[in-house]
């Protein structure tokens, strides 16, 4: 059986692979994919608990994130959709004005 | 044992791959794969419905949401690299593992140990006995987020408001 300690770090990895990519990419689809890993990093920590734990609130947490998820993916895509019609870029750096 | 260090190794290469592909469509690609390996490792810890849930919510709805608008929006060129942020950035990750990693490698003296897991744990009855339940007031609450994104996603999409 694999201890819990094993998945926490594994998830504390993934994580920090996640909010590098937040940091270094200067695509703003991929930073959205990155914050998508972190999520899955962190429903990953919520099930290894609820396993530990014998408990299934975990994984109903789980199930709500992924519903959260799916939300800020259809409105932070759309967002990108119609601020690419105006800019023509998708370098979150030549983002900085709230109105052109 | 053997099965948990092959998902990790892998899920790791792969996130790797998502964040240092410089490819967008490449990224979405091990993206999903990314997904389909966190979805194992949930069903390795007895959460047959969520990692059923994963592959078929992200892996597929959001997945191809994604694919879908990269290839309408068809960025094209690789995008540039700077080697400060590079730098930063890969320095942010590993002073936030130096603070994780030793407190979560000890944890374990904390808990209790693995509990040993009845036939129904993390089944669909379980999982909505549980939210039918104790959290049927989030639930409703999320169904009216979707409705709010779906609204807003329809609005913030449309050429003339």
């Amino acid at each position: 059986m694999v201890p819990l300690n094993y998945y926490l770090v594994l998830s504390a990895i993934i994580f920090a692979i996640g909010v590098t990519g937040v940091i270094i990419r200067r695509n703003i689809i991929v930073i959205l994919m990155s914050i998508e890993l972190m999520l899955n990093a962190v429903n990953l920590t919520f099930i290894a608990f609820s396993r530990s734990l014998g408990s299934m609130d975990g994984q109903v947490i789980v199930f709500f994130v992924m519903t959260v998820a799916a939300a800020e993916a259809v409105v932070g895509l759309a967002i990108i959709i119609s601020v690419f019609r105006h800019r023509q870029t998708l370098d979150p750096r030549e983002m900085q004005l709230l109105k052109w | 044992m053997i099965l948990f260090l092959i998902l990790a190794g892998l899920s790791i290469v792969f996130s790797l791959l998502v964040v240092f592909q410089r490819n967008v469509i490449y990224s979405a690609m091990a993206l999903v794969a990314t997904l389909f390996l966190i979805a194992v490792l949930f069903l390795t810890l007895e959460a047959a419905m969520v990692g059923i849930l994963q592959i078929l919510v992200y892996a597929g709805a959001i997945m191809v949401l994604f694919l879908f608008v990269i290839m309408l929006l068809n960025p094209g060129l690789l995008e540039g690299r700077s080697i400060a942020w590079w730098i930063l950035g890969s320095l942010a990750a590993v002073l936030l593992l130096f603070v994780l990693v030793p407190f979560l490698s000890d944890s374990g003296r904390l808990l209790p140990g693995q509990a040993p897991a009845g036939g129904s744990f993390g089944s669909p009855e379980s999982l909505a006995q549980s939210l039918f339940t104790d959290f049927v007031l989030p639930f409703e609450i999320a169904s009216v987020l979707l409705l709010v994104a779906i609204v807003g996603a329809v609005v913030l999409a449309k050429r003339e408001v």
